[in-house]
């Protein structure tokens, strides 16, 4: 069954369906990781989303089974695939894998997300560089024809968040995470580190709980629309409790540190973002998902570029000078990609 | 930070051999433009000629010495070096660094080993210490024990539970390993193993497990990244070397890719590595289990293929990393924008696929498992595996179409799926055609289903072309790889009728870029490859002046690093005359694939189809064929007549030198003289012709390279087995006999010429007789011993044919020489290997001018004569008999050796000495063991054996010799044949280390000689006892010895030798 993608632009791209036969629209991003499509795709960052896998063989080890441990689906980052779509140059059908128990189609199926290979995924890529991501839609003949939509321009963060406030793990120490669509990692890499944590949604006044230390998420979406967040961390800045920040927290830190954040051309998704320590001038290969990002221009004198991308010099973390704040625009948790900035977890731990 | 040394000392690898062949050019060769670029001095030691690397252009200094601690410490003492680069030239330059660093020379002399501390080294290399050093930080290696007799082998292997794997310390290539099943077994390959390397380790046997690799760097600072990761097709078990390898890995989800990054990181941490390295891993195919099965702390043979497969310059980071420098600090010189300190990431696969000439040998074991056999590799990339492992299996240039329609048949499938053979691949196709399924093929080889789905696909696609050629399967196949031909076979069409039906369904590749950031930044690189899975090309293609180069494909006997080194000279000529320069080659040992050698690089297929599909694209001024060796030369004709424009000589005159009729009676015209010889397709024309010129005679197929299947036939029993052989080869082709003369001295003739007239040249000679094939002779240039008038009646013969045929660029004949006549034996309208020989001795680069005169250039013909020379060049081949179990080490019309090495001396003595030890000969020490042959050769060697005596040689002999030397008043210890059971067993003395040089001549050119000779070769070669099987360079080798001590041989480099 044939499938189009059609950009904003005009550009259509045709292939095979390998999913769901569903119309949908979103922004269209590409990511150069080569491996963890089953974490990639379960991570909530990717809401509104259609994502394009520059790498050209995809589904060759399968997925695996989804086993909840601790209140946790294993191997997974969410309870379900949360990018809109999916590109990839060719589907690979018959996976291998001791751990698989189904092909990527039959999941992607199961989760009702479309999916086209057979496209040129290079060449999708190179427009996207140079053009900035656009956005687009799948379609398929005899569907009804949908408009092309701006997901950005919702509260994707509403849409991801848990609902209600919910604790894992039973340590001394008690850590509150902002939920954004917090990656399961960030759960784990605390829990594992002997932490509580009370996960709240998005909008959650979490101020009047008592807690050590404060964890904002990874989330999709601009960060600015999430105002009540912002307005929520600000007030917890004044406790100067320890307080972390992955990606979508970065920005948000930003924003209640009085700063200014902003859209990416096309945003950084990949395995391999190279970022330096500014204070001990060292590199670290992270992995990320981000559009958006902080303006380091704009933040106060009392804050401090912490890590910048060593490609294109953008924003990778901010630190207050004097105070316990702390955030990476990086994903130290991983899941995908490379474990070497694990260490930051540690380093928030140690302090709460 | 940076505290830069003036003045580096380089150590390369010496002659390509199995287990270390061109990939070390590269990686030197970019360490010294990394230093050049720092402004630092470079004095390169390395013997083989034929590299890019020893060229004018790059290091300062170069000697073409031994790169063995005693040449080495004399060049340091000479040239006072303040720092040495030891991880660019492989095996050979980590163990002689390690030498001279225990030796205390480096102390002595204050030079500092750059990067990787050797410390470090010796702990990567030692197994027992390496295997402790990872376990102290809870890191798995296999179950191993490090012994150091046969006797702790046993008790090892006892505790850890046959099948159990044996490695040898300090060797590449996995030379001395194997897998023993049994306690005999286990002796066997112990003793061996023990010959090579103090140390063994008994080792679990990881059978079925992945084999996986990382390419690892890291500075000074700590900073530490993984380049690429590697997945072998092939599970542990075959040597990495022999297995098919993709990158990046297909098979790893996400939380084994960056488990085992971590351990890579963590490990290359601990152990303290700056620079460059490979780490190996087992990883169980039913869990997350690992073993690290080794570091690699230097450039290796991956790195190189690393390096290829990403686009990231490793060998030149590694060396500016050696300086002082963070990674931070080095730019990626792909994109010129991004820094050197991130990890590739690929949009696309590339396939590693060996390649063996194990059928250029005689007895060989063919089976594959843990000692590498394969002489070179190819790398292929695409979009998708079957794309790639089609294009591969042509590349390798065995004939293969690609997976199926090949006319190779495996009998028995099942066997060579149990027991690996270099044509394992082949027999999983041809039983899935039969109808294996995956899971019985798993079964037998342990190779991952998805390497199996993915050939199951290409079969199936196959089948379906059977009954449809409609654009839908048409493009189907192509993006799985199949080529217009291989479709054309399925089809019952012609090639030509595929190509235009495709065109006609706007059926075309799409080029693109390797950028190192699957297309996240725009890059900078003309780094380039085809593939069906694409609809737009990421270049643009202008209308300068533009010249193809082909290049010459995987590295193989009779054809390696010197055609390298010819394309790469083509291409620089070419820019410097304005050209834009446009490569195309798929060997990843190679320094023309390097980023920066040419304008545009097509890493593709050197192929009809392939070729055209870029010319029509890049519409360039014309394609140079000629600088590649045998396979661009091949292609000559068939572009030619499909309209492209060929420079230098014409395709016809080719085809009229390479036509064997043709070529016959061209030189009956110009009344040049040609050993007798015939074309038969009968056994009996075969028979009546040879009976007429009498035997000997000299057997082959029409239309080969190298000789291969060529056979030198005494008698006419001989004759009736051999046709047999041959007919089975090469049905389509006649057998073509000629006279064999013996005792006929063989003579060559480099040279180039523009429009018929000749330009320079350069005559050189063999030093042994006619027989054995022209790259396994020991050549000398300028000849010492031919005489005047011989090389003037050459000279004559070449001028003749050039304005016969016309010859525009370069060319190469050879001849026989026999009381003063000259017979034609061979004429190549194409560059030699020995273009880069005779151009660095002559100091004349023939390449340069052949390039300049094919694109029509105006040369003055240099005035550069060779009795002005006040030195000798020998050029001496390198054998690679130890990697190759059971084969008989003896040359013949078959080429044997896989590399060579030339090097300089004020007369023959010398300069052979210094090349026979370049190869890994050595004086001899005390007790030398004589078989002569026979009585011809006995009688000629008698003033060698005096000379030996005179010298205080304890002479061994066995019998016929012993008796011989007897007769004549020599005094020799007789020994027992092999077979004997006598207490002075030949082999037995060769293992026991009595005997430390054995002279053996075989008696005569068959190849089935008796057992007892091949015993005491095979012996020597297993044993690592040096051997000299040719009475000619015996003889001479004898001479040099008693002229030269050790300490007589001049340590002067390429530029201190002048004309005087």
């Amino acid at each position: 069954m044939s499938a189009k993608l059609i950009l904003e632009d005009g550009t259509v791209f045709e292939g095979e369906s390998f999913g769901s036969k569903v119309n949908v629209t979103g922004e269209v991003v590409f990511n150069t990781g080569m491996v963890g499509y089953p974490e990639s795709f379960t991570d909530p960052s990717y809401k509104g989303q259609i994502l394009t896998l520059t790498y050209p063989m995809i589904g060759n080890y399968g997925v695996p089974e989804k086993i909840i441990l601790d209140d946790l689906a294993t191997k997974f980052e969410s309870d379900k695939i949360h990018i809109t779509g999916l590109i990839v140059s060719q589907y690979v059908s018959k996976y291998s894998h001791w751990d698989a128990k189904k092909s990527l189609s039959e999941w992607l199926i199961e989760n009702n997300i479309p999916a086209i290979s057979g496209i040129d995924t290079r060449k999708l890529t190179k427009k996207l560089r140079e053009k900035g991501v656009m956005l687009g839609k799948i379609v398929f003949d005899g569907e009804e024809d949908i408009d092309i939509v701006d997901p950005n321009k919702d509260i994707l963060a509403e849409l991801v968040s848990c609902k209600e406030p919910i604790t894992y793990g039973d340590g001394e120490k008690k850590v509150v995470l902002i939920d954004c669509g917090a990656k399961y990692n960030i759960i784990r890499s605390l829990v594992g580190r002997g932490v509580t944590v009370i996960r709240v949604p998005w909008n959650y006044d979490f101020n009047h709980l008592e807690f050590d230390g404060l964890m904002i998420s990874n989330g999709p979406g601009d960060p600015k629309m999430c105002v009540s967040t912002v307005a929520n961390i600000k007030k917890s800045l004044k406790k100067e409790k320890p307080t972390f920040g992955i990606c979508f927290g970065n920005q948000l830190l930003a924003l209640a540190a009085g700063g200014d954040t902003y859209k990416m051309k096309y945003g950084h998704r990949s395995q391999n973002q190279p970022c330096i320590d500014t204070e001990t001038k060292r590199c670290y290969i992270t992995s990320q998902n981000h559009g958006y990002a902080v303006d380091t221009k704009s933040l106060s004198k009392d804050w401090k570029e912490w890590f910048v991308n060593a490609n294109d010099g953008t924003n990778e973390g901010i630190k207050h000078k004097t105070k316990p704040f702390f955030t990476i625009q990086f994903h130290p948790e991983n899941w995908p990609g490379p474990k070497d900035t694990e260490y930051l977890f540690d380093k928030f731990v140690n302090m709460l | 930070m940076v505290n830069k040394p003036k003045k580096i000392l380089i150590l390369g690898s010496g002659a390509l051999k199995i287990g270390e062949a061109g990939e070390f050019d590269y990686s030197g060769s970019q360490a010294i433009k990394a230093l050049k670029e720092e402004g630092i001095k470079t004095v390169l030691v390395n013997p083989n000629i034929a590299t890019i690397q020893t060229s004018e252009h790059l290091a300062d200094k170069v000697y073409f010495l031994p790169v063995t601690p005693y040449f080495v410490e004399k060049v340091i003492k000479k040239e006072k070096p303040d720092g040495l680069f030891l991880s660019f030239g492989g095996q050979t330059a980590l163990n002689c660094g390690v030498e001279l660093f225990e030796n205390k020379v480096l102390e002595k002399y204050n030079v500092k080993v750059l990067g990787t501390p050797v410390r470090t080294i010796i702990n990567t290399e030692d197994r027992e210490l390496f295997s402790n050093i990872l376990k102290s930080i809870d890191v798995s290696t296999p179950k191993s024990f490090a012994v150091e007799n046969i006797d702790s082998a046993i008790k090892a292997a006892d505790k850890i539970g046959y099948p159990i794997m044996i490695r040898a310390a300090y060797t590449l290539g996995g030379r001395g390993s194997g897998v023993a099943e049994n306690k005999k077994e286990l002796i066997d390959l112990g003793e061996k193993a023990f010959a090579y390397a103090p140390q063994i380790l008994v080792e679990e046997y990881l059978k079925g497990w992945k084999e996986v690799e990382y390419e690892v760097v890291r500075d000074s600072q700590d900073n530490c990244i993984t380049v690429c990761n590697m997945e072998n097709f092939d599970p542990m078990g075959i040597h990495t070397g022999d297995s098919i390898v993709v990158a990046p890995s297909q098979t790893l989800t996400n939380s084994e890719y960056h488990k085992l990054r971590s351990v890579a990181t963590k490990v290359i941490r601990h152990l303290g590595i700056i620079g460059e390295c490979n780490i190996q891993y087992a990883l169980a195919p039913d869990s997350e289990e690992y073993r690290v099965i080794e570091v690699n702390a230097r450039l290796s043979r991956s790195s190189a293929l690393a390096s290829k497969a990403t686009g990231y310059p490793l060998a030149f980071v590694a060396a500016k990393l050696a300086l002082g420098y963070s990674l931070t600090e080095v730019k990626n010189s792909i994109t010129h924008v991004t820094s050197a300190c991130f990890e590739p990431a690929l949009d696309y696969i590339v396939v590693k696929i060996p390649r063996w000439d194990l059928q250029k040998f005689t007895r060989v074991g063919k089976v594959i498992g843990s000692g590498m056999k394969s002489v070179g590799e190819i790398m292929a990339i695409g979009r998708s595996f079957e794309e790639v492992i089609q294009k591969g299996l042509r590349m390798i240039g065995q004939g293969l179409n690609g997976l199926v329609c090949n006319t190779t048949k495996i009998n028995d499938i099942d066997d060579s799926l149990i027991n690996p053979t270099d044509k394992r691949i082949l027999g999983i196709a041809q039983g899935m055609l039969k109808g294996k399924t995956v899971d019985e093929i798993h079964e037998l080889t342990q190779i991952d289903k998805w390497f199996l789905y993915k050939l199951e696909n290409i079969v199936k696609i196959a089948k379906e072309l059977k009954k449809s050629e409609d654009r839908k399967l048409l493009l189907v196949a192509k993006k799985n790889g199949f080529s217009d031909k291989q479709i054309s076979i399925i089809r019952k069409k012609e090639e030509l009728d595929i190509r235009k039906l495709r065109k006609k369904h706007n059926i075309v590749p799409s080029i693109k870029q390797i950028d190192t950031l699957a297309g996240e930044f725009p890059a900078a690189t003309n780094y380039l490859y085809m593939t069906y899975h694409g609809d737009e090309h990421d270049v643009g293609f202008d209308n300068d002046k533009s010249v193809i180069v082909l290049g010459g494909g995987a590295y193989r006997i009779g054809s390696s690093v010197e055609f390298d080194w010819c394309c790469v000279n083509s291409v620089m000529t070419l820019k410097k005359l304005g050209y834009k320069t446009i490569m195309i080659n798929f060997n990843p040992e190679t320094v023309s694939t390097d980023y920066d050698t040419c304008d545009k690089l097509y890493f593709d297929e050197i192929s009809f189809e392939t070729v055209l599909d870029i010319y029509e694209l890049e519409n360039p001024e014309g394609v140079i064929i000629s600088t590649g060796g045998q396979i661009p030369n091949n292609l000559a004709m068939p572009l030619h007549d499909y309209g492209v424009k060929i420079l230098g000589t014409s395709p016809k005159s080719i085809d009229n030198a390479e036509d064997r009729n043709k070529f016959s009676a061209l030189l009956d015209k110009l009344s040049i003289d040609q050993p007798e010889w015939a074309s038969m397709t009968t056994y009996d024309e075969a028979k009546k012709f040879a009976k007429k010129v009498n035997y000997p005679v000299l057997v082959r197929p029409s239309y080969v390279l190298s000789g291969s299947a060529m056979s030198v036939i005494t008698n006419e029993k001989e004759l009736s087995k051999y046709l047999k052989k041959a007919v089975e080869i090469s049905k389509k082709y006649p057998v073509v006999i000629s006279k064999f003369y013996e005792g006929a001295k063989e003579i060559e003739m480099d040279a180039v010429a523009a429009k018929g007239e000749v330009i320079c040249y350069a005559i050189s000679e063999h030093i042994e007789n006619a027989g054995v094939h022209s790259g396994d002779a020991t050549m000398i240039f300028p000849p010492q011993r031919t005489y005047y008038e011989t090389m003037r009646r050459i000279k004559k013969i070449g001028r003749g044919l050039a304005k016969e045929l016309n010859i525009t660029g370069p060319f190469n004949m050879q001849f026989l020489a026999k009381n003063n006549e000259i017979k034609v034996i061979e004429l190549n309208l194409r560059a030699s290997r020995s273009f880069p020989f005779v151009s660095k001795i002559l100091k004349l680069n023939f390449i340069d001018i052949a390039t300049k005169v094919m694109v029509g250039e105006k040369v003055i013909p240099p005035n550069k004569n060779i009795f002005e020379i006040d030195y000798v060049g020998i050029k001496a081949p390198q054998f690679s008999f130890s990697r190759l179990l059971g084969a008989d080490p003896i040359t013949g019309v078959e080429m044997a050796s896989t590399g060579e090495v030339a090097c300089i001396g004020e007369d023959i003595y010398e300069a052979l000495l210094k090349s026979m030890i370049s190869v890994g000969y050595d004086y001899p020490k005390k007790n030398i063991l004589l078989s002569t042959g026979p009585i011809n050769y006995k009688a000629e060697f008698l003033k060698s054996a005096r000379y030996l005596v005179n010298l205080k040689y304890n002479l061994f002999s066995t019998h016929g010799t012993h008796e011989f030397l007897k007769e004549n008043g020599i005094d020799s210890t007789e020994v027992d044949w092999p077979l004997e059971n006598g207490d002075n067993n030949a082999v037995k003395m060769i293992k026991d280390k009595v005997i430390d040089f054995v002279i053996n001549v075989p008696k005569n050119y068959t190849e089935e000689e008796l057992t007892n000779d091949y015993l005491i070769r095979r012996a020597a070669v297993d044993y690592n006892v040096p051997l000299i099987t040719n009475i000619k360079l015996a003889k001479l080798f004898i001479a040099s010895i008693a002229r030269y001590k050790i300490d007589d041989l001049k340590i002067m480099s390429w530029d201190e030798y002048k004309y005087s």
